[in-house]
């Protein structure tokens, strides 16, 4: 007999996911906008479902975690299990896993197309041939990319694919983060606003937090100057005001921005502006990086059931 | 430098025929007399004054025709803004044995990174995604997912100076490189393959950068396209004409391939409306070489060679 596992069906579930969790297990389903009042929905089966599957967003609460009697495991779609109950789970030694690291390379070439579609006036060029502006006049120039002075801010795995992309375009590459690191060859900044001051494209790609909320404000815009452009993939890190107001009196060049504080709305003033490129948080969003989290969650359901070691084991505490 | 000459009261005179780059003009001024005629190559009616120039300068796309170089019976040197001088009567001006000079190489880097920018624009819906958030869509729900292009093969059609940047570009995004072309490299270590189908036919991207002649002329054709395939994605930013492109038009619109990235068309500046009303493209307006930094250069090694030639020096970048 097939285990009997509950879905939770969420927008951002990769699509692969549902008919391979199907194909595998006895399948409940419950939709996100249930989750507030679960107990009404889950009492058929609450009793029996030996593994839980979410998402990122929405997680786990307490009280679904507690009104399944029989759960032995929560399986995240996503790297991030903040809103997931790991107390409740830990209590009950409920193990959770997750699906971290897939996307770093999607995010990191992301950043890149960023930093050449602001550079070369991309999107504005595509709007100029497709409104027949073409036939009246040039389109403007844009700036080069190629050996320009590239800083990254945070230097961990998407950092580091950044700075691999940057290098092919012959950028000088330099990085400030909490401290130097020893295995890389590119110069390092212990002071953010000194290498804002240095280089023609700043990339954010630091981890989001308490410790660098608002790391990036007007003092770094103003360093970066006129003739920078910069490029945002961290949600949290920066101050959108700052920037909105950098970009709108050309303290900076331009922008490439795929996170906003208030996503999913995206400031009136960021709309009207020519100088940046929008994304709707889409820098990790690709078919590979769905296809490849939906056989992680599958991988970490079979060793669980199997009684194998799970492979990405959330460890109680770390987060 | 300041050539014999050049500085004194009577400044030497020569014609500027071409826009690009918009730098030019003010930098001749510092040094000339400069006659601006920008309808010279398709007008017969160049001014008296303008016929006793000693110095040509013209673009990769205005380039100089032999009527234009034989109804100036002074000029030394005819100095070219750009790298292609396919364009240029080669042949008129060896007749009269008048040197052709180039400024070469320059905006390749800046070409090749536009080639970059439409790879990862088509894959990840870059363009797509812009005007998702500017339209205000986001609210109601999430978009599509783009493709990775690590992983992915891309075939170059045309291993010359932009060609071998781009295979340098994308080997560092994890994508694998082949070539094809009228001839294999020895210098490079990439797959060749004499047949163009069949190169389309294994990769996933086919990026167009060789240069337009009789030989290239709508190389690009529906069959090409067919063995690209329902996955496969079009760059062009060489020439318009090496694409055959209604055959492109019909390829997209029924999901021959998935989509294209597009800087040149085959009637510059006019882009068919079935391409402009599509979603799985990417449209820019030739603007492969269009960086301030690259102009400034094309202007610099302009000037060096016109100062040279008139200082009676070696030319720094003699073509032919």
């Amino acid at each position: 007999m097939k285990p009997e596992v509950l879905m939770i069906i969420a927008k951002t579930n990769p699509v692969q996911l549902e008919p391979a969790v199907e194909a595998e297990y006895t399948v409940h389903k419950l939709n996100q906008t249930e989750m507030a009042d679960c107990e009404s929905h889950i009492g058929e089966y609450k009793d029996r479902v030996r593994a839980l599957i979410t998402q990122t967003a929405p997680g786990a609460d307490a009280t679904l975690i507690g009104a399944l009697s029989k759960l032995e495991i929560i399986a995240c779609s996503g790297a991030h299990v903040d809103a997931i109950d790991l107390a409740a789970a830990e209590a009950r030694n409920i193990p959770v896993t997750n699906t971290p690291g897939i996307s770093y390379d999607d995010v990191g070439d992301y950043v890149m197309a960023q930093i050449l579609a602001t550079s070369r006036r991309f999107s504005e060029a595509d709007r100029f041939v497709r409104s027949g502006r073409w036939h009246n006049e040039a389109m403007g120039f844009g700036h080069r990319v190629n050996n320009r002075k590239l800083g990254i801010v945070g230097l961990g795995p998407i950092g580091r694919v950044v700075a691999k992309r940057g290098r092919c375009f012959e950028m000088d590459v330099c990085y400030t983060d909490v401290k130097q690191i020893a295995d890389v060859p590119y110069r390092y900044f212990d002071d953010l606003v000194e290498m804002a001051r240095e280089v023609d494209f700043m990339a954010v790609t630091c981890k989001s937090g308490a410790a660098t909320h608002h790391l990036i404000g007007a003092p770094v815009f103003e360093a970066l100057g006129p003739t920078g452009v910069f490029v945002n993939i961290s949600r949290g890190v920066v101050d959108d005001a700052a920037l909105i107001k950098a970009l709108g009196e050309g303290v900076i060049r331009g922008a490439g921005i795929d996170v906003f504080e208030t996503s999913p709305h995206v400031p009136e003033e960021l709309l009207r502006l020519d100088n940046v490129v929008l994304s709707p948080h889409v820098a990790g969003n690709t078919e590979e990086v769905t296809q490849a989290q939906s056989d992680l969650v599958m991988a970490n359901l079979s060793a669980h059931f199997a009684g194998q070691p799970l492979l990405n084991l959330v460890e109680p505490g770390s987060h | 430098m300041e050539p014999n000459g050049v500085n004194s009261a009577e400044k030497l005179e020569v014609l500027l025929v071409c826009e690009d780059p918009p730098q030019m003009l003010p930098a001749l001024e510092k040094h000339f007399e400069v006659h601006v005629q920008l309808d010279a190559h398709i007008s017969d009616a160049l001014p008296a004054a303008a016929k006793h120039v000693c110095a040509l300068v013209t673009g990769t796309l205005v380039g100089a025709g032999q009527r234009l170089i034989n109804s100036l019976p002074d000029i030394e040197i005819i100095a070219c803004t750009g790298g292609h001088v396919d364009r240029i009567d080669m042949a008129a001006a060896r007749v009269r044995g008048i040197p052709v000079t180039n400024a070469p190489g320059i905006s390749a880097p800046d070409v090749a990174d536009l080639g970059l920018a439409l790879i990862l624009g088509v894959s990840r819906r870059l363009i797509e995604s812009h005007h998702f958030v500017r339209d205000g869509r986001w609210p109601e729900g999430g978009m599509g997912f783009g493709r990775r292009v690590g992983g992915k093969k891309v075939g170059i059609l045309g291993l010359g100076g932009i060609g071998r940047i781009i295979a340098r570009r994308v080997h560092a995004f994890d994508m694998e490189v082949c070539y094809s072309g009228p001839g294999r490299k020895d210098d490079v270590s990439y797959p060749f393959f004499d047949d163009l189908s069949e190169m389309a036919r294994h990769v996933d991207y086919l990026v167009v950068c060789c240069p337009e002649s009789p030989q290239t002329r709508h190389l690009v054709d529906m069959p090409v396209l067919r063995a690209l395939g329902p996955e496969g994605m079009l760059i062009n930013i060489a020439r318009g004409a090496i694409v055959d492109e209604a055959a492109l038009i019909e390829a997209l619109a029924q999901g021959i391939i998935a989509g294209a990235g597009l800087d040149v068309f085959e009637d510059e500046p006019h882009v068919p409306e079935a391409l402009t009303a599509m979603d799985n493209v990417i449209l820019q307006a030739h603007v492969g070489a269009f960086t301030t930094e690259a102009k400034l250069e094309m202007v610099d090694v302009t000037m060096n060679n016109l100062l040279n030639h008139f200082a009676g020096q070696p030319l720094p970048n003699p073509v032919g």
